[in-house]
């Protein structure tokens, strides 16, 4: 046997609720030689963490390995008992997990959680066991190795988090890691920490691995070669030089093409002396008790002012926990302010939603993050798109009805979808029809709120390519929030960075190649690039890096 | 508790076991008896048409006759009348109000949720047989007095049970938006709530439904419920309980019905039509 990895036709089932069997892996063949980085790209739904779970022998609940070999270091994981194949697991074959948060538990120190595996597998002593785990601390550049294992899993960052879990699944001395999306849920500051850690332990140690993901760039940083999937079949294979460059299949390129979203057209309308369609003026917001001078405990918003003109679209960008979103959610009304203006359309509205006029909350609105939780599961598409004609508009069955049809239309959906529950929609489709309920009100400012950030890269691009058409036709504006610069870059005229529940900037995206704020800077150039070389090549201001980057 | 899998069928989109049908058709049959109960009986409930008193089975006192020789069979049929008819008034009631307080508790909240919650948090610790016993004291013993006492002994659970759901949903984001719409508390309760929590207030009712079943067997036990010469089940057993030593059918068989009757709700509950979501099928 010359490879580390040997999958043979892999065949994997599900069984459903109706007793009807899908095949969702079907015959794939995979190699992984030793020391060798292999990752597994495609969208949400094609067997990429199936397979990468079937490397551990698991399948998930309902699901059945039916066919095929998965040889791992000459053992065929499929036929193995479950007894053997624990035997192997955290030894052989290791497992980071996509968030790490919700797999530490928050009751036991971490050092305990990361050694827990050399005490189940009896491989050295305890005492030993801590000092590896120091050295592995120290290889993954975690701050003070020495004491980080005393704390408890909430008491470190969500990339500190994530680090530590490869450290628990890299003291078993595996000879294959496998990382499922591991810097998916992290920001782009913090991924570059991340993946350069886990590269350099990677190619320390020799250590194989399959690394799962949907993002293309970051792929390209840390993967020796690329395996798409699509649908359970493998698309196509090949170096990551050979798939960036010189694609072959239509799905790859598509991965490609959404990478790189088209550059917005400028406005050819864009008169600049219209009035303002939203201004906000030193408006401040948070949480906690109330203080004397009438402002909350904790401040999520600072004093933040922006401008949104008519038929133009302003961008928000900032790191999780800048208050982005409780700038969107001051807007809106949900959570009022504490001070401060916000003027829209030329009159100054009210801070608390209940208390502006129902035109004014209709020529307003907000779609969210989690299509999922903003549907109603209990109703029909229909139901849920009606509802605001018969509220705002007080239309009749008869013309909601060929009006559900034209928003349906609109937001490129097949019409029969209209008696489907949002169950039974995938997550392009699910956030189609919100952004079709958010339409239905006739808005002129719609507010959206990091919406295309639990989409895959394909259907995202989709996604903004239809919110471009949109405000062609209908010349609304939007309030686009994300922390995906090149999303932001994509659609807006006016991208505006916060940090810390303050605009440190406000730029165009011609001019996104020279921010001038220092927190700009390191935000614009932590983002992956395609070419495979970026990170290596990655020279960040270490000044910077210790004042704004969170490690 | 390890469940049983037993064997599911799908049919009109939904998912059936055999548990599930035959309870439902045991709680049908006894709907139906109580619906129909005064046209089937053999006898007049009062009439006295046996010699003996706690007769055998026997042909046209088929299932014996009571401690005072009235016939059996009769008697369980109108007691199905009352014992389903109260309990199913006054679920309906204690559902209803707790559920609807319990969802504008949950979508209003401040003062008004503590308000509601404290007062019927008080009003769930006063021990129930207690309380029919000082209602019954007051007012005397009607059916309207039955169906209200029981509604209220059971409005305080189905409130905390219905506000505990309510308040999950209404933290979703469709919640938000449907808020920022400037929807009413009506319309919120009714159209966005009510939908995504029918199913376990239904399992809920259902429940409720047994345990006041049980109450009103319980009260009737004790005297407290319906008077003579109308009987429930639970006054059946209770009058009759003088021919347990002579093993009557009398004492046996209205145990025996509150007995199918609350088992078969419950594994009803147990066993609800699932619907299939696996729309490809």
């Amino acid at each position: 046997m010359t490879n580390l990895v040997e999958v043979r036709n892999l065949r994997i089932e599900a069984t459903t609720d109706a007793g009807r069997v899908v095949e969702i892996i079907k015959g794939v063949n995979l190699d992984i030689a030793d020391g060798e980085i292999v990752a597994l790209i495609g969208e949400s739904g094609s067997g990429k963490t199936t397979i990468a779970l079937s490397l551990l022998g698991y399948a998930r609940p309902g699901c059945r390995i039916t066919g095929g070999e998965i040889n791992v270091n000459g053992k065929n994981m499929a036929a193995l008992t479950e007894k053997q194949r624990a035997k192997l697991r955290g030894t052989d074959i290791a497992y980071v997990p996509q968030s790490a948060a919700a797999s530490f538990n928050p009751s036991s120190t971490i050092i305990e959680q990361v050694i827990e595996v050399t005490r189940i597998h009896r491989l050295m002593p305890p005492e030993q066991a801590r000092k590896r785990a120091v050295q592995l601390f120290q290889a993954l550049s975690l701050p003070d190795p020495e004491g980080i294992g005393a704390r408890y899993p909430h008491q470190v960052s969500g990339g500190q988090l994530q680090r530590l879990s490869a450290a628990m699944a890299l003291i078993g001395d595996p000879k294959l890691m496998i990382f499922d999306e591991p810097t998916t849920a992290l920001d782009v500051t913090t991924q570059i920490d991340v993946l350069k850690a886990f590269k350099s332990v990677m190619r320390a140690g020799g250590i194989a691995g399959v690394y799962v993901s949907h993002d293309l760039a970051v792929v390209a940083q840390i993967a020796d070669r690329i395996v798409v999937l699509k649908g359970g079949e493998v698309q196509e294979a090949g170096t990551t030089a050979q798939i960036l460059s010189a694609a072959q299949h239509p799905y790859t390129r598509e991965l490609l093409a959404a990478f790189e979203p088209k550059p917005r057209q400028a406005h050819a309308d864009a008169d600049a002396g219209t009035k303002p369609l939203l201004r906000i003026d030193n408006v401040t917001a948070g949480y906690g008790s109330v203080r004397a001078d009438g402002l909350p405990l904790i401040r999520a918003v600072n004093s933040v002012s922006l401008v949104v003109e008519k038929g133009r679209n302003l961008g928000v960008i900032g790191e999780s926990g800048c208050g982005k979103s409780t700038l969107a959610r001051v807007i809106a009304g949900i959570h009022p302010a504490a001070a401060g203006d916000i003027v829209f359309d030329g009159r100054q509205l009210e801070r608390a939603a209940g208390k502006r006029s129902q035109d004014q909350l209709r020529e307003m609105q907000i779609v969210f993050q989690y299509a999922d939780t903003a549907l109603n599961p209990a109703k029909p598409v229909e139901d849920i798109i009606s509802r605001p004609l018969a509220f705002y508009h007080g239309l009749d069955r008869q013309t909601r009805s060929k009006r559900v049809d034209e928003l349906l239309d609109m937001v490129q959906l097949p019409r029969t979808l209209r008696y489907r529950r949002p169950s039974e929609l995938s997550g392009g489709q699910k956030q189609r029809v919100n952004f079709a309920r958010a339409l239905a009100a006739g808005p002129k400012l719609i507010i959206c709120d990091e919406i295309t950030s639990a989409l895959d890269t394909v259907v995202a691009a989709a996604v903004i390519e239809l919110l471009k058409e949109l405000q062609r036709e209908l010349g609304l504006s939007y309030i686009f929030i994300s922390h995906d610069l090149s999303v932001v870059e994509a659609i807006c005229d006016e991208i505006m960075v916060m940090y810390n529940g303050e605009r440190v900037e406000q730029i165009t995206p011609d001019r996104l190649k020279a921010p001038t704020h220092p927190y700009s800077k390191l935000l614009f150039s932590s983002v992956p690039k395609l070419d495979p070389t970026w990170l290596d090549g990655l020279v960040r201001e270490p000044e910077l890096v210790s004042q704004y980057g969170h490690r | 508790m390890a469940r049983v899998a037993a064997p599911r069928r799908p049919f009109l989109g939904h998912s059936y076991n055999l548990v599930g049908v035959v309870a439902s058709l045991v709680i049908l049959g006894w709907m139906l008896i109580a619906i129909f109960a005064p046209t089937i009986i053999p006898h007049s409930i009062g009439d006295i048409v046996d010699d003996d008193y706690f007769g055998p089975m026997r042909q046209g006192l088929w299932l014996g006759s009571d401690y005072l020789g009235r016939d059996m069979l009769s008697r369980v049929l109108m007691g199905a009348r009352y014992t389903v008819g109260i309990s199913l008034a006054a679920v309906c009631i204690a559902c209803f109000s707790g559920v609807v307080l319990g969802m504008i508790a949950a979508v209003t909240g401040g003062w008004l949720d503590i308000c509601l919650s404290r007062f019927l948090d008080a009003m769930n610790s006063i021990p129930s047989k207690l309380f029919g016993l000082v209602v019954v004291a007051a007012v005397g013993s009607s059916i309207p007095a039955l169906i209200l006492t029981l509604a209220v002994i059971y409005i305080p659970g189905a409130y905390r049970f219905a506000r505990a759901l309510a308040v999950n949903i209404n933290t979703m984001d469709f919640m938000t938006v449907a808020r920022v719409r400037g929807e009413s508390t009506a319309y919120l309760i009714g159209s966005e709530i009510l939908p995504n929590i029918i199913r376990p207030v239904l399992a809920d009712f259902g429940l409720r439904f047994v345990f006041i079943v049980l109450l009103l067997s319980g009260l009737s036990f004790l005297g407290l419920g319906l008077q003579p010469p109308l009987a429930d089940w639970g006054a059946l057993v209770r009058e009759n309980i003088g021919g347990l030593p002579f093993a009557a059918p009398a004492v046996i068989v209205p145990s025996l019905a509150i007995a199918s009757l609350t088992i078969s709700v419950n594994l009803l509950i147990d066993n609800l039509p699932q619907k299939i979501r696996d729309r490809d099928a």
